[in-house]
């Protein structure tokens, strides 16, 4: 080209933009500290303040005493026993607490049980944290068989004061004429 | 012979300067912009119809539930694998092959401003995809953490992983020495008189999405270097026993992720700007309107990343600002599909193939929009997260969106390119045919999703059964339509009948005064003021 066009030469904008594009790489890592500083000023994700909330749920308030009562209930008679094996106990909120259920098989067949959970009164039911329960899996039980099952809850401490007295029920219903417990059972157990 | 003396004619033109390497010198040494743009465009056909192979296996697999040929491990690479042949792959060397060809003819520019630089950029993606493919053969097979490499699940893939990460490092490189090769030429090679405001639109949607490239490629490559350090020189920017965070990879994949999207899609507004005028034979209605619209969307695409992961568990006004944000960018998309519609208002319009497809795109295309406002509302969003929704909701703006948009582009400059008229009739027949089994394809995805498929599942539950079946058959419909392709092609460029410069009446622009096929070297001469002003109408 005898004549070039422009008088602008290329090095001097690629180079700015080689300059752009490195900038970039940069900025990809610089947003990691970036991240931590935004997390750190509004408190987003932080390690500390969960733990410290954990810490206060394990600060028991034993000057508070609160009845917990446990039901248990069938939808018919007859094909299962199933009953806490404790009916009511004293509590502390904050504190962790354990009881167990027990429950027999008398389907005569091998078979899957969901446990269903009611609290009562229902304003309690935000306050009653269940950690672990027999009611958060289906619960496979062979013909005949017999065991007991764990619940452990702690009641928050800022449960209403009006309150002193709670109901933790379940419905124990037999899914094997749901069409979920043919899915969950294995198909050996689907001769009977 | 008409052909023959057509040739001859060209030959004359520019005979005196017209010498160009012979046999595999020519490509391998090209740093003629058409000769890369050509190269660019044989690789992501190359690699589209690979992606595409890679596709139909996982219709075929989930035509019906239950496990009939692929373990899941292997059916979740082809998920992954589709995804990366076709988004870097295929959709964006094409985009870059179309630029390559265009921009230079269009600015009245006598080639790309780095030529050199051309040529290597091109000449890494089939380093990058070796790399890529041959991952199906190590152990572990090829990666199958889904193309968004989320730790830590990437970090399991075994002998795939790095030979991933570099493949990606090399396509980014591709990517962004091809971005900055573009806007040196648009603001340095510009014709005289060829000013901003005179540009095609196509050259406008590129320089922005090369801005785009640029400012978010490298990103990237920083968010799997810092992958690939994790697991291999114990760096813990993603692991939580080092106090790292996997989150955090989201965060950055995504601040590359979506600008990314709008990297595949606005060139493609670009050619239906050029398209759209031309067969509705009237000027863009309010071409300034759509330069503003492209660089808003494109500035916003860099404040929205985290709808991607409403579902990570973000506070409420974090929620609150990427919903509005994601919103605010149906105002000027609404802006660009409101102008085509005024300009085909009252046109007098014909229905070529190229027509048909960007037609096709303005329409189908604002469906996925249209579902993305739907992705962008939190509540709805976490209902939607991870379904087959999602799945057909990025499809539409991707297939009948960014494909129908390139296959546009390709219809509509073929002539230009081969100095031939392709058959116009097989042309309509792969438009009909696409455009109503790419339907079957992807619309019955909307109801799987609102059911509750999942994505990225080999198996799913009976009730899924039927619409996956006439989501296949469109499937296989439509990637056999595409078989057309390559033959119309090859049959323009053996049995065309030769074209004058303006293969289109109605198009205006610097490419349609020069003669088709344009020689070697063209605009050595820039365009005169006059040819200026005939070919910018806007």
């Amino acid at each position: 080209m005898n004549a070039p066009r422009t008088t602008r030469p290329h090095r001097g904008l690629t180079l700015k933009l080689l300059a752009i594009a490195l900038g970039s790489f940069a900025f990809g890592y610089a947003l990691v500290p970036f991240y931590n500083v935004l997390c750190a000023i509004t408190g987003l994700g932080d390690q500390t303040a969960l733990a410290r909330r954990a810490v206060a749920v394990e600060q028991p308030d034993l000057n508070r005493t609160i009845t917990v009562d446990f039901m248990a209930e069938l939808p018919s008679i007859g094909n299962w026993t199933f009953h806490p094996l404790v009916r009511s106990i004293q509590i502390h909120p904050g504190k962790l607490y354990s009881a167990e259920y027990f429950a027999q098989n008398l389907t005569g067949h091998d078979t899957v049980a969901q446990a269903v959970p009611n609290i009562s009164p229902s304003k309690a039911a935000a306050y009653f944290h269940k950690t672990e329960c027999f009611c958060f899996t289906p619960q496979r039980f062979a013909k005949g068989e017999a065991r007991t099952m764990p619940v452990r809850f702690i009641v928050d401490p800022s449960l209403p004061t009006y309150l002193d007295r709670i109901t933790l029920s379940y419905m124990f219903y037999d899914d094997s004429t749901h069409v979920g417990a043919k899915l969950i059972a294995p198909p050996a157990n689907s001769r009977n | 012979m008409a052909y023959a003396q057509v040739a001859v004619a060209h030959d004359d033109h520019s005979s005196h300067d017209d010498h160009k390497p012979h046999g595999w010198r020519r490509w391998v040494y090209a740093t003629n912009h058409k000769d890369i743009g050509t190269m660019y465009l044989v690789f992501a056909g190359i690699m589209f119809f690979l992606g595409g192979s890679l596709a139909m296996l996982i219709r075929l697999e989930l035509f019906r539930p239950g496990l009939q040929f692929f373990d899941p491990l292997f059916f979740n690479s082809l998920t992954t694998m589709h995804a990366l042949i076709m988004i870097f792959g295929a959709i964006m060397p094409a985009w870059t092959g179309l630029a390559n060809w265009q921009i230079p003819l269009q600015v009245g520019a006598p080639d790309m401003a780095l030529p050199r630089l051309n040529n290597f950029s091109f000449w890494i993606l089939p380093f990058a995809f070796l790399l890529l493919l041959s991952t199906f053969f190590v152990p572990g097979g090829a990666p199958a953490g889904g193309w968004t490499m989320y730790p830590p699940l990437m970090l399991q893939g075994g002998a795939s992983f790095p030979m991933t990460i570099f493949a990606i490092h090399l396509m980014g490189a591709s990517s962004i020495l091809g971005a900055m090769n573009v806007i040196v030429t648009i603001l340095n090679l510009r014709a005289p008189g060829m000013t901003l405001l005179r540009m095609p639109l196509f050259v406008w949607s590129w320089l922005i999405t090369a801005y785009l490239l640029i400012a978010v490629m490298p990103v990237l490559a920083g968010a799997v270097t810092m992958l690939l350090t994790d697991h291999f020189f114990g760096t813990t920017f993603f692991t939580a026993a080092g106090g790292g965070d996997p989150v955090m990879f989201q965060h950055i994949f995504w601040f590359f992720g979506h600008p990314e999207v709008y990297i595949l899609i606005l060139p493609a507004f670009g050619i239906i700007s050029e398209i759209i005028p031309t067969f509705a034979r009237k000027p863009i209605f309010g071409y300034e309107a759509m330069v503003y619209a492209i660089a808003s969307i494109a500035f916003l695409s860099f404040i929205v990343w985290a709808h991607h992961m409403f579902t990570v568990g973000m506070p409420l006004a974090g929620e609150l600002f990427f919903m509005l944000t994601t919103m605010l960018i149906a105002i000027p998309t609404g802006v660009k599909v409101f102008n085509w519609c005024a300009t085909i208002w009252k046109g007098s319009l014909t229905f070529e193939p190229p027509m048909l497809f960007a037609l096709a795109f303005v329409f189908l295309f604002t469906i996925g929009g249209f579902s993305g406002v739907m992705l962008a509302i939190v509540p709805a969003d976490f209902q939607y997260q991870d379904t087959y929704f999602v799945v057909a909701h990025f499809h539409y703006v991707l297939v009948p969106g960014t494909i129908f948009g390139i296959m546009a582009g390709v219809y509509y400059w073929l002539p230009k390119w081969t100095g031939h008229m392709y058959d116009q009739t097989l042309g309509k027949w792969h438009f009909w045919l696409s455009a109503i089994f790419v339907n079957v394809l992807f619309f019955p995805q909307h109801f799987l999703g609102l059911a509750g498929m999942p994505r990225r599942i080999p198996d799913y539950a009976v009730q899924f059964t039927d619409w996956n079946m006439v989501s296949s058959i469109g499937g296989f419909g439509f990637g056999l339509s595409q078989l057309l392709f390559p033959y119309l092609i090859w049959k323009c460029i053996k049995h065309g009948v030769p074209i004058g410069n303006r293969a289109w009446e109605g198009a205006h622009g610097l490419e349609w005064e020069l003669p088709s096929p344009p020689p070697f070297h063209s605009w050595e001469t820039p365009p005169t003021e006059a040819v200026l002003a005939r070919a910018a109408v806007h």
